[in-house]
């Protein structure tokens, strides 16, 4: 197996009773990549990524993140990724600092290491007024920021990034997507489910699901003229019809 | 280790910037017992009564002065007529009505045989049936003090003593009641609905991808009420020492490690209740209609079991908070040690250890 693929899927499955949420899907993302994983609600994104995760366990098929199995090494999958769900889940009665602070250290980093990241990070994304306000007074977009910040902290080989841009306005998220490219630019792979589908636009590759099954995969360009579309969200509409 | 201790600090945070939760392991406790202690009481004290006398004679006044002068009566009026009893119930205030038939004097030394009529307002039963014991009690009493010189062919004198809490007191009664509430409320509603808070901010999704493994979230979120939990037991006993004067006979160090046993069956049924529940509210009512309302009522801690149907009896058995009350009883109010109780402490270890071991159960189908 080739060092640059960080993740690799082959047929992976999730069967709820006899629903079939996630159907054989098959895919590669590269080290360093930022992989639009989109669909409409209920296409089993979110079910795919619990799977890639570790928090959920697949039915059948085979998948390895960061090089470790899904089914066997779920433990060692947890310690080189990060994760920040659609809640973008921050302690609401906790301050940006404390925040900062839990997390660093649940992935176990040293408190040198946590002050170091911290002073950066607040530094880097403006935060020293707001850095001793509890995170519940802050607006939407500076969670989702601080957030993702967060997931990162632990300098994780690939974030999955679970619609973080839900709810905010274009230019918040215009931001967000910022960092975001920081961040690949860095080395890390970056997985991010959308259904904003001016975001597929910003993704290197992307892969279409359409209830439970990849019906598309490929850089945006590519898609489009595959489908021969003016931009992703016609792409995405001729797929959702069939 | 320092993930756990920085997993407890913010757990501390959590529940020291919410005023509610706040209230209830702290002013909780405290509001109860004081409550139980002193206004929730089954003795009687004061209690108004009317009398209506047709005699008016020597042998009447001297009861009623006798019973005016006790502590649980005070005669609020007297009655002329049988009619005015209805009315003077109705007002409320009066709890019964001494009725002295005519002659009453006359019927005793002549037919050696009078009587009172005790008419007591049962819309209180409890109550009722207390003053009609106590004002037999009295009359009783100064039956001997006249009977004295006169001796009687056959009598049977019972003479009753209280063991454990002789002056009846239902403080005594009620403070390891309180405390079997306490501790319940605490462990299982606070640590079910600070877990299914996690679940419902989907913070607990986060710490499941992070390497901390479930069990260690788990501990991390009990651990800071299991301390709260000690620290509310050791405030109601001082609390019932220095201000109700309730002796703890037993041992202090059995007493703890007893309540330690009680936390953590309670923390794991807290547990098990956040694996069943999605949202705080249903784990909160979830504590509330399926741990409070059996403590409450089928412990044994207000209701006697033996008095219970059998199909309850047999019901109050799997409580854990019937044994435990059991097992407090004993060290507080008889002073027993580990060999009279270990049968109790069985079933409770036994229990918690059911409650543990389903919820670890619980807790992993969850993850699927």
């Amino acid at each position: 197996m080739s060092d640059n693929k960080v993740i690799q899927v082959e047929g992976l499955t999730k069967m709820f009773g006899d629903f079939t949420a996630v159907n054989a899907i098959t895919f590669e993302v590269e080290k360093g990549e930022i992989f639009g994983f989109l669909g409409a609600n209920g296409a089993g994104k979110t079910t795919a990524m619990k799977m890639l995760i570790g928090i959920s366990n697949p039915t059948s098929g085979k998948a390895k993140v960061a090089g470790f199995d899904v089914f066997t090494e779920a433990e060692n999958i947890k310690r080189n990724i990060g994760y920040m769900s659609q809640k973008f889940a921050l302690y609401d009665d906790l301050t940006v600092k404390e925040n900062i602070t839990f997390f660093g250290g649940i992935y176990g980093l040293s408190r040198k290491k946590i002050k170091e990241k911290s002073d950066a990070l607040i530094k880097e994304l403006g935060l020293d007024e707001i850095a001793n306000q509890l995170v519940g007074s802050l607006p939407l977009g500076w969670k989702q920021k601080i957030s993702f910040s967060v997931s990162l902290l632990h300098d994780p080989k690939i974030v999955f990034l679970d619609e973080p841009t839900g709810g905010v306005d274009p230019i918040t998220r215009r931001q967000f997507w910022e960092l975001i490219y920081k961040a690949a630019h860095l080395g890390t792979t970056v997985f991010v489910t959308t259904h904003y589908m001016d975001e597929a636009e910003y993704c290197d590759r992307v892969s279409i699901m359409v209830n439970g099954k990849i019906e598309a995969l490929g850089t945006p360009k590519k898609l489009k003229e595959q489908f021969n579309a003016a931009n992703m969200n016609d792409v995405f509409l001729k797929l959702a019809r069939g | 280790m320092k993930r756990f201790i920085g997993f407890v600090k913010k757990e501390f945070y959590h529940i020291f910037r919410d005023r509610r939760s706040l209230f209830i392991l702290f002013g909780m406790p405290i509001a109860q017992i004081l409550l139980f202690g002193f206004a929730i009481t089954n003795e009687i004290n004061n209690v108004d009564i009317a009398i209506l006398d047709h005699s008016k004679d020597a042998t009447t006044k001297e009861i009623i002065n006798k019973i005016a002068a006790s502590k649980y009566f005070s005669i609020k009026q007297m009655v002329t007529r049988e009619a005015d009893i209805a009315s003077v119930f109705q007002k409320g205030h009066v709890k019964a009505v001494l009725n002295f038939e005519k002659d009453f004097s006359k019927n005793l030394i002549k037919e050696h045989k009078a009587t009172i009529q005790i008419i007591t307002d049962a819309t209180d039963p409890n109550t009722a049936n207390t003053i009609s014991n106590y004002v037999n009690a009295i009359l009783q009493q100064y039956q001997k003090e006249v009977n004295k010189e006169i001796i009687i062919a056959y009598q049977i004198v019972t003479e009753t003593r209280m063991v454990y809490n002789p002056e009846l007191k239902s403080v005594y009664m009620f403070v390891p009641g309180v405390m079997t509430i306490i501790l319940m409320l605490v462990s299982a509603m606070m640590t079910s609905i600070s877990i299914t808070r996690e679940k419902e901010l989907g913070t607990m999704e986060i710490l499941l991808v992070s390497p901390l493994k479930p069990f260690q979230v788990i501990i991390g979120k009990v651990f800071p009420y299991i301390f709260l939990s000690v620290i509310n037991a050791v405030v109601i006993v001082v609390l019932s020492i220095f201000i109700f004067n309730m002796p703890i006979q037993g041992s202090l160090l059995l007493l703890a490690l007893e309540s330690v046993l009680f936390i953590i069956s309670a923390l794991a049924l807290g547990i098990l209740i956040s694996t069943i529940s999605a949202t705080q509210q249903t784990a909160m009512m979830i504590s509330l209609m399926g741990l409070m309302l059996p403590v409450i009522l089928l412990s044994g801690f207000i209701f006697p079991i033996s008095s219970m149907p059998i199909p309850l009896q047999v019901i109050s058995n799997i409580i854990p908070a019937k044994w435990f009350i059991i097992i407090i009883k004993g060290i507080m109010l008889k002073g027993v040690g580990l060999q009279y109780i270990w049968k109790e402490t069985l079933v409770l270890f036994g229990m918690t250890v059911f409650f543990i071991a389903l919820s670890i159960k619980k807790y992993k189908i969850r993850l699927e």
